[in-house]
């Protein structure tokens, strides 16, 4: 009863967030599921057909690529992102000139859409119409740049698209890190003679680990909610070289009619994300009260 | 306390401005379509000035792509603020919702204007028709089965004009050593699938096509005949430019506007882009329907009605349905569409050249085609689609790989 009575003016007030968190995502969560054991065409209907959905789902050669490419993009965005990011900030922490010019070039990728980003790739990448061919007009026929169109490279060229855009962003969160070193240290660091890409590499990295952590997360969420730059740079092409479960998901809604599927297919997201945040929660909110108390 | 009870009126303020909508004045329909180019634009307004002058209120929605538009209305529907009137393909598309009660019968109007004494050709009727009642009004008919021709590209290229797939694989590469791209081609699904259907179509002929799409006869499937389809198809690819994936079609048919490939296969509505070019038909640009037996694919649209809890709505709805066919409205409307009208007794002396090939064709029943999404599901025709866009994309999935997979969507009873 205590528990209740306290700090009641602020948990009448979280009640209607409490609702509808538990209403919209848990409902629509239990609703998803057991309409993927039915087989609804266009409006959901409950004639169930046991786990025929998942089974359809798993011998489906374009889910499999769809996964393959989550974890593709995943990696390579994730690693390009804060290397790169991390690099940039790097550089423009040596007390350049016009540095507030370059902050300002490298953020600004960052400021668009990802249909924007999607579409200004689309055209430089085409190989009939974009770079390659405006190489070809100035005499370098030997250069290709087909990446798009190869379907083994085209999600490449989606991450490239894609640390285009958030590099700029982790190299600002970087900077500010980088910014909050004390002086002293780097001058501690100088007097041992120690190399510069050490120092950074082993000192100062260390220190400015919750930069990292940051941007990381950040990432992380922008990797699984990954659907507007595919669609605008390839929509999932060549062939569905570059789907993904989110597009698959999508594809079932709306054009394919074929809700069954795609409830299917969205409970077996919703289990891999918990499966990679049960853990982690585990952690923060178990783990941890413990080591305070 | 004053804070929790504004919290609370919040929650209910959308509530009540759902019901406010619902409250519509005399005649008023909401479209919900997705004809959002030019050439478009300008055929629905045919339909809505007609309903104004029936001293209608025209309330359009217009979302651009098919898929959307179908979304939203499907959404609208289960969310119960169903518009008016929607569009869809001729089609199974909308088959769902017959069944499961959702769009008003059109029997009334329609057995009482003798709908199916005047709709041509009869396989209208049979999208429309379910258990002896018309739940659907076809409003036009676009055929699929084109190829779209620039004729000073063969002409400078010196190779005569094809009028099969075969014909234009054995000129192809000359055209090619004459620097121009053969073949241009939008890399999406739908429009492999399009050009899949075409090449299919023309090489084996309807029956044959019948056989697989409609009864699924796996011998007919197995009997030696695809594998040839499929090693044509292949060999077009030679011919398409590596910068096809993901092209739109109207970007494709721009390259052969402008001379910079010789051909597109397209459908018919392909020749709005001519027009807008100021290009001629048969001048500029020629129209051929391949292969030696000519058909007419039977593609189009529909508008279907949702029923309404309100029983005004249901007067407003066969009223709009009996306008979409009369006879001055069909040509209004087609005429600006540069589709073909869905009743033979309509004016369409404004056809161009293409066209009038298209009207002369329609009229002869043996030479109407339908088309793999007449018969089965949007599910069956995209998981048909992902195989042949991979096949197409793929060098190394084999005919007989492509086979296999094919021949497990058939039977998959999707």
């Amino acid at each position: 009863m205590y528990y209740l009575t306290k700090n009641l003016a602020s948990k009448i007030s979280l009640l209607p967030m409490i609702i509808i968190s538990l209403t919209v995502f848990v409902g629509c969560i239990i609703y998803s599921f057991i309409y993927s054991l039915t087989g609804s065409k266009l409006i959901p209907a409950l004639n169930y057909v046991g786990f025929q959905q998942y089974e359809r789902l798993f011998k489906s050669r374009k889910w499999d690529v769809a996964v393959e490419n989550i974890f593709i993009y995943g990696f390579v965005f994730t690693i390009g992102c804060l290397v790169i990011g991390f690099l940039l900030a790097v550089l423009i922490d040596q007390k350049i000139r016009g540095e507030s010019l370059f902050r300002t070039i490298f953020l600004y990728p960052y400021a668009m859409s990802f249909v924007v980003t999607g579409l200004v790739w689309k055209w430089v990448l085409n190989p009939t119409f974009g770079l390659e061919h405006s190489m070809h007009l100035w005499g370098f026929d030997w250069f290709k740049l087909d990446w798009l169109v190869n379907r083994e490279l085209a999600i490449y060229a989606v991450c490239i698209a894609a640390v285009w855009q958030g590099a700029g962003f982790v190299m600002v969160l970087m900077l500010a890190g980088l910014r909050g070193i004390d002086e002293d240290i780097w001058k501690s660091l100088s007097i041992e003679g120690i190399p510069k890409w050490r120092s950074y590499l082993f000192v100062i990295l260390p220190m400015i680990r919750p930069m990292v952590v940051t941007s990381i997360v950040l990432i992380a969420a922008g990797v699984v909610k990954v659907y507007d730059l595919i669609l605008a740079l390839t929509s999932g092409g060549p062939g569905y070289a570059t789907t993904t479960p989110a597009m698959y998901v999508m594809e079932n809604f709306f054009s394919r009619a074929n809700l069954g599927q795609a409830f299917a297919a969205s409970i077996i997201m919703f289990i891999s994300v918990v499966c990679i945040l049960a853990p982690w929660a585990y952690y923060e909110f178990y783990f941890r009260n413990k080591e305070a108390k | 306390m004053k804070k929790f009870f504004s919290i609370i009126l919040t929650l209910f303020i959308p509530l009540s401005f759902t019901n406010a909508s619902k409250a519509g004045g005399h005649m008023e329909a909401e479209v919900i379509h997705w004809w959002v180019s030019g050439g478009e634009q300008a055929a629905i307004s045919k339909f809505a000035e007609a309903w104004k002058d029936m001293g209608g209120t025209w309330i359009d929605t217009a979302i651009t792509g098919g898929d959307n538009a179908r979304g939203t209305t499907v959404n609208r529907i289960i969310g119960g603020n169903p518009p008016t009137a929607a569009q869809f393909n001729i089609s199974k598309q909308f088959v769902d919702l017959v069944e499961q009660g959702q769009l008003q019968s059109l029997e009334e109007v329609a057995s009482a204007e003798g709908w199916r004494d005047f709709i041509y050709p009869p396989e209208l009727i049979e999208t429309c028709e379910f258990e002896g009642e018309f739940y659907c009004v076809p409003v036009n008919i676009h055929s699929a089965q084109w190829m779209w021709i620039n004729n000073e590209v063969f002409e400078k290229a010196g190779v005569p004009k094809p009028n099969t797939i075969q014909d234009f694989i054995a000129v192809a590469p000359q055209i090619q050593d004459a620097g121009f791209i053969p073949l241009a081609l939008g890399g999406q699904p739908w429009q492999e699938g399009l050009m899949f259907d075409v090449v299919a179509s023309s090489t084996l002929g309807f029956p044959h096509m019948a056989k697989l799409y409609r009864d699924k006869d796996v011998e007919a499937f197995r009997d030696g005949k695809m594998e040839m389809v499929l090693q044509t198809y292949r060999d077009l690819n030679k011919f398409i430019d590596e910068g096809a994936p993901g092209r739109l079609w109207n970007d494709a048919t721009a390259m052969v506007v402008e001379g910079k490939a010789a051909m597109q296969i397209m459908g018919d509505w392909a020749r709005g882009e001519f027009a807008v070019a100021g290009k001629e038909a048969k001048v500029d640009y020629d129209c051929v329907i391949p292969g030696k037996e000519k058909y007419v694919a039977l593609g189009g649209d529909v508008f279907v009605f949702p029923k309404n809890s309100d029983p005004k709505v249901k007067e407003i709805q066969l009223k709009m349905a009996s306008m979409m066919v009369n006879p001055t409205v069909q040509a209004n409307f087609n005429n600006a569409k540069g589709s073909l009208p869905m009743r033979l007794d309509v004016d369409t002396s404004a056809a161009d050249a293409c066209m009038q090939m298209g009207l002369e064709l329609i009229q002869q029943p043996s030479a109407i085609m339908r088309e793999n999404d007449d018969w089965n599901s949007p599910a069956f025709t995209s998981a048909w689609e992902d195989i042949i866009s991979e096949f197409r994309n793929d060098p190394n999935y084999s005919v007989s790989a492509a086979m296999d997979d094919l021949e497990a969507v058939l039977t998959s009873g999707l």
